[in-house]
């Protein structure tokens, strides 16, 4: 049976280095794949290099760097392993090597950052090769003991087989010999054709212990003599703990400490966390907000619409001469959108356990990062990297919120004030709205000119507003300017805008608010495709032209982009009326290297309600290395999109996020879930992401079947703001 | 002092009388396969039986539920066999992160029990969990599979 387990490897038979670790963890990449002495398994199961672990029974564990948050990258990248690996899958398990062992081991599993859709696309050529390489092994030791060539064995479904004389063993029998041998130096990959796992929608290899309860993410773990911590940061980004009472709550049941934690939080450290939660509700605490708390969303508003008209921007591309083709032009469209925050609002809060004495420090959490939450730790405890570790659990929902280690390195702090003592950090639902690291706010001013032909000469977009590497990676700033603001409209690239326009200008001007950003499901793409993709239909409208055959005559050198557009137009039957109240609207875009496009039907109800009755979308990654996967997860980015879209919003009051549960940051139920049809068309020859590229088109499909619906043009989000809701 | 009675067996524990049952239940009780999602009743992550009805243990008290028989995702499977919406979502591959599926499947369960065939409408009533990875389609699909089977 498939199974995850927590990993247990021996840390006695790796020779820990006293690796010093600075806070990017920037230690070359090193693939040592084995070799003569022999590293071991908890069980003594022999590792047959760092990705492959042999038992007896010829169980196969594979170990996954990355990590697995909702989106099946365990599963996928399981499936490359043992592709290469010809291995018998329905004996496949997984573990998380633990970052510290990476570091350890000199970063042999490579990197563990989960985001940028990255997971599979990144990575896919040395997990391939890790199992590729552990098969010439097993087949070389079975050859070695049958005295024969290796070129007369053949491995297939963890059997191993001298074709001359048909003899056969198993992986498991010759696993501890193969262990024992010098790696190949080299190997050759298979051939996409010859795949047989790959591109195969076979079944997660996590879903098991999902349905029983039996999962222990680490909001459920349980340590012996642990106590429980609720926090409360100062709701006012920058702001610092003035005082707090602590007299206040000293008798109240279980509470065991009160900490400081940083200089803008407390913590109340208790029995369990409901006495944790319940003593810190009572807690007086005195905040210096500081001047941010002057800030609001109409503040906020206001400085990024200036941004729109004036003052520096970045250029992100630029051909041709826009301003003189505008002037020249005999028709001009513009238009003015803006995107607003957004909460990640994973299921599981973030939550982190953290075991600190002089000698060690110890983390459990759910990361998208191991590597930088083990950096994290090092920080919070001082200790040397051979001192600390992160042991990563199944994720409840990441969508970048988990990339981010705010929350470890709480836990480390408070654990730091408790020496000997594992201490739970959960943060409240109320603590994961208002404490984000939210999907930026921007505004955007598009202007168009046609000739007198009607054709489309000239597109200016300036983008105003926050950057996320400003405030989370300022070393990935290049020149000051943050590139990554113009996903899916770069020149050329991995995220590439899919219209050739003779003249364009695209640049962004740099505003950041205090509100900290975050990486959030799809990033810059969500804003930037509904900027793109709704003025597109603006402008084919204002041409009079079908949306669709407007857009076909600018992607005639876009040939991925538009043959993922007319996948979905010939799905829907772009050509044939839809039913009766019913109405449509298209999107595409490129991001993570992958290329997708979507197609709306909608009903608009009560002239208010937005009925999404089925959505079309399509997808070209590359290689699809799990079909069903990525069905669900385009599905799924289409409930996050959506929901954020109608529904969702962060606004800003007194310096602080206004919406602080589900009651009023709301997210789409099973009712308004739209039919999701999707088109995986993997056209070969590049390795596109999966989990955010799809994000990118439901909403401006929805926008833009809307228009067609009524006529009216929604340039701002959330809808509800516009009073606009699903029906 | 307070007892309560989870998946047939009766817990005796030092606890609130107004402590949420979810709260308990996981660590009181120490039973983790009901989870905290939001504790106002809207996400539904935390939902139990509670003398048969489905209910959001963030907002049912220890003293609401004592003398009750209360049944927890850990409950569904009888003597280690899988109950049919437990193996409906292995068979569909209905989780992502999984995170929302114990309240999820303690929903579902409830409305089949009620309602053994119901319709898309009576899924759209009934079901009202948030999931943020968005698996609908597949709660849906292994729902109808379950009531065809």
């Amino acid at each position: 049976m498939n199974k995850h387990v927590l990993p247990q490897l021996n840390r006695r038979a790796f020779v820990i280095g006293a690796a010093s670790v600075g806070a990017g963890l920037a230690i070359g990449l090193d693939l040592p794949f084995g070799g003569p002495s022999v590293v071991r398994a908890a069980d003594g199961s022999p590792e047959v290099n760092a990705w492959v672990v042999i038992r007896p029974d010829d169980t196969v564990v594979i170990r996954i760097a990355r990590s697995e948050i909702g989106q099946g990258t365990l599963t996928g990248l399981a499936q490359l392993v043992a592709e290469e690996l010809e291995c018998n899958w329905s004996k496949v398990q997984t573990e998380f090597p633990t970052p510290g062992q990476n570091v350890a081991r000199k970063r042999v599993w490579g990197d563990y950052s989960t985001g940028g859709s990255r997971g599979i696309r990144t990575s896919q050529d040395y997990v391939r090769k890790g199992g590729a390489i552990a098969r010439v092994m097993l087949l070389q030791a079975a050859a070695n003991e049958w005295k024969v060539p290796v070129a007369e064995c053949a491995a297939s479904n963890s059997v191993i087989t001298h074709t001359a004389s048909g003899r056969t063993t198993t992986y498991g029998k010759v696993a501890e010999a193969a262990a024992k041998l010098q790696p190949p130096a080299d190997v050759k990959l298979k051939d996409p054709k010859d795949w047989r796992l790959i591109g195969k929608s076979v079944k997660r290899l996590d879903t098991a212990d999902k349905t029983t309860g039996s999962v222990i993410y680490s909001i459920d773990l349980k340590l012996p003599g642990m106590l429980n911590a609720a926090i409360k940061d100062c709701p006012v980004t920058g702001g610092k703990v003035k005082s707090y009472d602590e007299a206040k709550i000293a008798g109240m049941k279980g509470v065991k400490k009160v900490v400081k934690v940083g200089d803008s939080a407390v913590a109340v450290v208790a029995d369990t966390w409901w006495h944790a939660k319940t003593a810190l509700d009572a807690l007086p605490i005195v905040w210096d907000e500081g001047e941010n708390a002057k800030v609001s969303s109409a503040t906020i508003a206001k400085w990024l619409a200036e941004g729109l008209e004036s003052g520096p921007a970045y250029v992100g591309n630029q051909s041709g001469d826009v301003n003189g083709a505008l002037a020249g032009s005999a028709k001009k469209v513009e238009a003015v959108y803006s995107y607003p925050y957004q909460n990640h609002a994973a299921m599981e809060p973030l939550n982190a356990t953290a075991l600190y004495t002089p000698d060690k420090c110890e983390v459990w959490c759910g990361t998208q990062n191991g590597e930088a939450a083990l950096a994290a730790v090092l920080e919070g405890s001082g200790l040397p990297a051979d001192k600390c570790d992160v042991h990563k659990h199944l994720v409840g929902g990441g969508f970048g919120r988990r990339g981010q280690t705010d929350y470890v390195r709480q836990a480390v702090d408070i654990a730091k004030q408790m020496p000997g003592t594992p201490v739970k950090l959960l943060w409240s639902r109320e603590e994961d709205m208002t404490h984000g690291r939210y999907h930026p706010i921007t505004q955007c001013k598009m202007t168009a000119g046609f000739d007198a032909g009607n054709n489309l000469t000239a597109l200016h977009m300036r983008i105003s507003g926050q950057s996320i590497l400003f405030s989370l990676r300022p070393e990935a700033l290049v020149n000051g300017k943050d590139p990554a603001t113009f996903a899916g409209l770069n020149a050329n690239g991995e995220a590439a805008i899919g219209y050739s326009i003779p003249n364009i200008l695209i640049e962004h001007s740099m505003r950041n608010p205090h509100i900290i950003p975050g990486f959030w499901r799809g990033v810059n793409v969500n804003h930037n495709a509904i900027y793109l993709e709704c003025f597109i239909d603006e402008l084919a409208h204002a041409a009079g032209q079908d949306p669709l055959a407007f857009r076909r005559k600018l992607m005639a050198q876009h040939p991925k982009h538009l043959a993922v557009l007319n996948a979905v137009s010939e799905k829907i039957g772009w050509d044939t009326p839809p039913p009766q109240g019913v109405f449509r609207g298209l999107a595409q875009f490129a991001s993570y290297g992958t290329y997708v496009a979507g197609v709306a039907e909608i009903s608009v109800v009560d002239g208010n309600k937005i009925k999404v009755h089925r959505m079309v979308a399509a997808i070209d990654p590359g290689y699809a290395v799990n079909p069903a996967q990525i069905e669900r997860q385009t599905a799924g980015s289409f409930v996050y999109g959506l929901s954020a879209l109608v529904y969702g919003g962060c606004t800003v009051k007194d310096g602080r996020i206004e919406q602080t549960n589900f009651d009023t940051y709301n997210s789409m139920r099973i009712a308004e879930m739209p039919k999701v049809e999707t088109i995986v068309m993997p056209s070969g020859g590049f390795w596109g992401g999966v989990g955010e590229p799809t994000i990118s088109v439901g909403a401006p499909a929805v926008l833009n079947a809307y228009f067609a619906a009524t006529g009216k043009r929604l340039r701002s989000v959330p809808l509800r703001d516009q009073n606009i809701s699903f029906a | 002092m307070a007892n309560l009675t989870i998946n047939g067996k009766t817990f005796t524990i030092d606890v609130e009388p107004d402590t949420p049952l979810l709260w308990a239940i996981r660590e009181n009780v120490g039973f983790t396969g009901t989870k905290y999602g939001c504790g106002i009743a809207q996400c539904g992550a935390c939902t139990v039986h509670v003398d048969g009805v489905a209910m959001r243990s963030c907002g049912v008290t220890v003293s609401e539920a004592t003398g009750k028989q209360i049944t927890t995702i850990e409950g569904l499977a009888a003597e280690g066999t899988l109950n049919k919406v437990q193996q409906a979502w292995i068979d569909h591959d209905v989780p992502q992160c999984g995170y929302c599926q114990s309240g999820m499947i303690m929903a579902v369960t409830a409305l089949l029990k009620d309602n053994p065939k119901p319709t898309d409408q009576d899924i759209n009533d009934a079901i009202t969990n948030i999931c943020r990875c968005g698996t609908f389609q597949q709660v849906r699909e292994a729902i109808h599979a379950i009531a065809n089977a």
